[in-house]
């Protein structure tokens, strides 16, 4: 495969569309809303109504607004319609033809689509994640020709360090300084890998990417394996995602098939494998050490740090792990250059993040701001706020490892620094609203039950840590807890902090934390009767029945 | 577990070595392990196979699976005892699995466990005596847009309240109980 031929296929593919097209979400949201049948019903249509020539039905990616799904659009008018039925469908189709369309209009142009940045999800919704030609045809593996001609992997590394991108699986390293890590520490063979294990729950951002856009990830990984001289990739799927999985392996077979993977990757000496490795289901996968014990067919437990991966990975050899995220962006920067990218986002955060605002907020789906976005815009202009009007305490960020930030300090920035100083974390980008009904003592214990269940068992702190922390906080809401407890709770979690042995531990007590450092007063109020803080801190009129008992 | 090693052991010898003559999925299993060249580091993979042919990972398989990518049992054992995905026993006719996500928590998914586990009277994790209903809990699908949310028997079902659950599950519960509890 020459550009000459990577151009055809895309000439090829716009000139065979006919003037109008209906695009159906098929992302496993709108599917499991039922968007198969709509898709089943609306081909059907068409077939019947004989408007093969003038209109054809897509089925592509997430188009973001999840709970209102199934989504159907239709271009180029950007007629959106939500809740779809397959009834619905075929008024669609009759549509064009002059007939009523009974379907419920949604409107692309409200401010949770307007407010939105489209980077990483650029193609998400537009093209059809099974078919490469249309991944082609939106200038896809282009960045790869032009790296693999145009430039040394010094260049590209130097582009990526440039473009100021950090990991975007949580723990925000600066993407270039791991890649030129990579590259300089020596290895007969080294491997880039690419961690899907999404494992945080109520984050789902990883799995919209990869059903919808698999390609862009594949390209960025193979820019990667190229800059660190790397052969074989690996991506690490959550066996939770079997629809992505699905999608990943057509991908990664479509592109081998032109030549873009595989042996000599367009005419040129580089040789570029990706395989595919399934999760299990165990959470700690997703820490970079026990996902290369699991990708080597062993029980995913972590080992200490260093050595790192960069130096001894899988099978001892230098490897490069990034998140799935991280890889998407990277076949943007080298298409529009550092520049580009650097000029998106705050001086230390640089370019886009994908959330997903899911809990008690009238939108919830995939979101996509510009880092430096205010979480009030997020929650309040994206997300629409609270359903029925409720009024909303707090947002999750960060799933297990993060932590819960009132609604009065709403007008943080979501950048990785702002949300650190407030005890929390961006993590992968998933954010939960809590309203007025969540307790947070309970959602605390919520995340600690996750980490208990969820602990490997390797090193002690996280494992009995885990388990004595939940104790404690079900003592708490059981209302059995005293001054005493609390003292415990805090000594507990800053031990369990400071000794575990890997993320998952070292991270286990942040929601406890941080719902205490914002949210005292609800343990308070939980105490036994007598304490001395639950007569401080105790709404009044709960601390006048309490006295008089 | 240690009763399980021992019967293992016991059974090495009696059932691991050959699997019964004329049945495919041994045959299609054989076919998973050949397209990963016997690779060792392929062993969640095969496991996945073998799961999704035989529906549980019984001691007899695992020693097959040990045999022919010549590992220790007790490292096929620890693997398939490690992951939350694999099952060495036996599942429901039916499945009823709660997301006990953080969206799906927020919005009730407790209410929704507690009400299927009372209809049917099995814990979470726990299949019903008569072998019908397996009801298990799973940390997070990631529909998240539609939740609450309960998968039953493979079909992804959203915004779902107890009473909705209820009725669903209904028909699974083996007569005697009305399941209306």
């Amino acid at each position: 495969m020459e550009l000459m031929g990577l151009l055809d296929i895309a000439t090829k593919e716009q000139q065979s569309r006919p003037p109008h097209q209906i695009r159906c979400c098929t992302a496993a949201g709108c599917l499991s809303a039922g968007s198969a049948a709509v898709l089943d019903r609306l081909r059907g249509a068409i077939q019947d109504a004989g408007l093969n020539e003038r209109v054809r039905v897509a089925a592509v990616g997430c188009m973001r607004l999840c709970c209102q799904g199934p989504l159907v659009q239709v271009d180029p008018s950007d007629e959106l319609y939500q809740q779809v039925t397959p009834d619905h469908a075929v008024s669609i189709v009759a549509g064009f033809n002059g007939g009523k369309v009974t379907a419920q209009r949604g409107n692309p142009n409200s401010p949770f689509f307007a407010l939105q940045a489209s980077v990483i999800l650029q193609n998400s919704g537009r093209i059809e994640p099974e078919r490469i030609e249309t991944y082609i045809a939106a200038e896809g593996y282009q960045a790869l020709y032009h790296v693999l001609h145009n430039r040394t992997p010094a260049q590209v590394i130097d582009e990526i360090t440039r473009s100021g991108l950090r990991g975007r699986g949580g723990a925000a390293y600066p993407t270039g300084v791991k890649w030129a890590t990579v590259a300089k520490n020596p290895g007969e063979r080294k491997y880039v890998v690419c961690n899907a294990d999404e494992g945080d729950p109520g984050a789902f951002m990883n799995r919209s990417v990869l059903e919808s856009d698999p390609h862009r990830v594949l390209e960025g990984m193979a820019i990667a394996g190229y800059a660190i001289g790397a052969n074989q990739g690996y991506i690490y799927v959550r066996g939770e995602y079997p629809l992505a999985v699905e999608r990943l392996q057509t991908a990664i077979g479509q592109a081998r098939n032109l030549g873009l993977l595989g042996s000599k990757v367009f005419a040129t000496p580089f040789d570029f494998r990706i395989d595919l490795r399934t999760g299990a289901g165990a959470f700690v996968c997703g820490e970079e050490t026990a996902l290369m014990a699991s990708i080597m067919g062993q029980r995913g437990t972590p080992t200490p740090r260093p050595p790192y991966p960069a130096e001894h990975g899988l099978w001892g050899m230098p490897t490069l792990l990034n998140n799935v995220e991280t890889f998407a962006n990277v076949p943007g920067i080298l298409r529009h250059g550092a520049d580009w990218f650097a000029g998106i986002g705050t001086e230390k955060s640089k370019g886009t993040k994908v959330f997903c605002l899911t809990g008690k907020v009238v939108n919830t789906g995939l979101v996509e701001v510009p880092l430096g976005t205010p979480l009030r815009r997020i929650v309040e202009d994206i997300g629409g706020g609270a359903p029925g009007g409720g009024t909303i305490k707090a947002v999750q960020t960060g799933g297990p490892s993060g932590g819960c930030i009132p609604a009065e300090l709403f007008d943080t920035l979501v950048d990785y620094e702002s949300l650190a100083r407030l005890g929390s974390i961006m993590g992968s980008g998933g954010m939960i609203v809590l309203d007025q009904s969540n307790n947070m003592v309970d959602v605390a214990r919520f995340f600690m039950q996750f980490c208990m269940d969820e602990s490997c068992g390797k090193c002690i702190p996280c494992r009995a840590g885990t388990v004595q922390l939940y104790g404690l906080l079900t003592r708490i809401l059981e209302g059995k807890a005293g001054e005493e407890d609390m003292r415990q709770l805090e000594a507990l979690c800053d031990m369990v902090k400071h000794t575990s042995l890997c993320g998952l531990g070292q991270a286990a007590p942040n929601p406890t934390l941080s719902t205490l450092r914002y949210f005292r007063h609800e343990y308070e109020a939980l105490l036994k009767p007598g304490s001395p803080a639950q007569r401080m801190g105790l709404p009044l009129v709960t601390a006048i029945a309490g006295n008089g008992t | 577990m240690t009763t399980l090693t021992a019967d293992m052991r016991r059974k090495k010898t009696a059932t691991a070595l050959t699997p019964p003559s004329g049945d495919a999925r041994f045959e299609q299993l054989e076919g998973t392990m050949k397209r990963h060249q016997y690779r060792q580091d392929a062993l969640i993979e095969v496991l996945h196979a073998a799961q999704k042919l035989f529906g549980f990972l019984e001691p007899p398989l695992l020693h097959f699976v040990a045999r022919q990518l010549k590992l220790p049992p007790s490292r096929v054992y620890g693997v398939a005892t490690f992951y939350h995905l694999f099952t060495l026993t036996p599942r429901g006719r039916h499945s009823c699995i709660i997301c006990t996500g953080t969206a799906c928590y927020v919005k009730g998914a407790n209410h929704l466990l507690a009400a299927v586990s009372q209809a049917a009277g099995v814990e979470p994790g726990k299949t019903t005596p008569d072998g019908e209903l397996t009801l298990r809990t799973v940390r997070c699908l990631e529909p998240c847009g539609i939740a609450p949310v309960a998968v039953l028997d493979g079909t992804v079902h959203g915004h779902e309240t107890p009473e909705t659950l209820r009725e669903q599950v209904k028909g699974w519960l083996s007569r005697g109980t009305d399941g209306s509890t």
